[in-house]
């Protein structure tokens, strides 16, 4: 209990943060002109017809595999600086076991790109 | 329009409000990074530091979504027009436009099958900042003129004509 009143500040602050942003946002919405229309709608692109693969909001399914192998290795990336900075205290051992994780990754990284997952033109 | 706008008299709680309203709209006049002739060449001049259109909260935004003001600096092609007029309707309103030039007000020199004479027939033009081109002092004349026309906006209050239908 004592514990959850030390942190009243942060709820406070919290809820006036909270409670600004609704009253700034109620009070716009009753200010503002609202006149919405089709031209004023349609999507910005410089004022010029949109073009190309991407403008009907859908992309390419490559993005997702290129996303994933990203995240992949920058988690790989994030392990290894922690990793680096107690090195000196985790022995040999710990040396070794980060070849070993590098190594998963890297079985996975050439079955992505066996599999094509890194070909852009089909 | 608006839930509140206009339905309110004029009294002197709504002329406060209004008045704050549009000190807050006429001190954060936003216009689109948008140069079409020579003329955007002195309006970039005045927005930087040595006649700094910052001090008067006018800040240029690279999207229409984010601005309030088009300045519609130079010459207005009958192919660029399009572009114009969809640029302006993609402003959120309040939105305001300021004509700068002669080119722009009038079609200028260029009375030719390819130009529109005066970016009036396209948007509704609200200050026309004469000059071939404008000096940056004649354009922040122009947003001083936009500016002072703001503060006289009815943004709560009824428009005059229309308390006066109403009486």
């Amino acid at each position: 209990m004592l514990m959850l009143l030390d942190y009243l500040p942060i709820f406070l602050m919290v809820a006036a943060a909270i409670g600004l942003c609704l009253f700034i946002l109620a009070a716009g919405s009753l200010l503002r002109p609202s006149n919405p229309y089709p031209e004023k709608n349609r999507p910005y692109e410089c004022g010029v017809d949109h073009t190309g693969e991407a403008s009907g909001g859908l992309f390419r399914v490559h993005y997702f595999v290129v996303a994933i192998l990203f995240v992949v290795f920058d988690v790989e990336a994030m392990f290894l600086f922690p990793w680096a900075v107690v090195l000196q205290d985790i022995g040999f051992i710990g040396y070794l076991e980060m070849f070993v994780f590098i190594f998963l990754l890297l079985v996975g990284f050439a079955y992505a790109w066996i599999k094509g997952a890194l070909e852009w033109e089909s | 329009m608006g839930v509140l706008e206009n339905r309110f008299p004029d009294n002197v709680f709504f002329s406060t409000a209004d008045s704050i309203i549009n000190w807050s709209r006429k001190s954060s006049l936003w216009p689109e990074t948008f140069g079409i002739a020579c003329c955007a060449i002195e309006m970039i001049s005045a927005g930087c530091s040595r006649y700094d259109l910052d001090r008067m909260g006018v800040v240029f935004r690279p999207s229409p979504r984010q601005s309030d003001v088009m300045i519609i600096a130079g010459t207005v092609t009958k192919k660029f027009a399009p572009v114009v007029r969809r640029l302006y309707d993609q402003m959120p309103e309040p939105r305001w436009v300021v004509a700068m030039g002669t080119c722009a007000i009038s079609g200028g020199v260029y009375n030719t099958y390819a130009v529109v004479q005066g970016s009036e027939l396209i948007v509704p033009v609200d200050v026309h900042v004469p000059g071939c081109p404008p000096r940056p002092e004649a354009l922040i004349h122009g947003l001083l003129l936009l500016q002072e026309k703001i503060m006289r906006t009815h943004v709560l209050r009824k428009e005059p004509e229309q308390a006066a239908t109403q009486a």
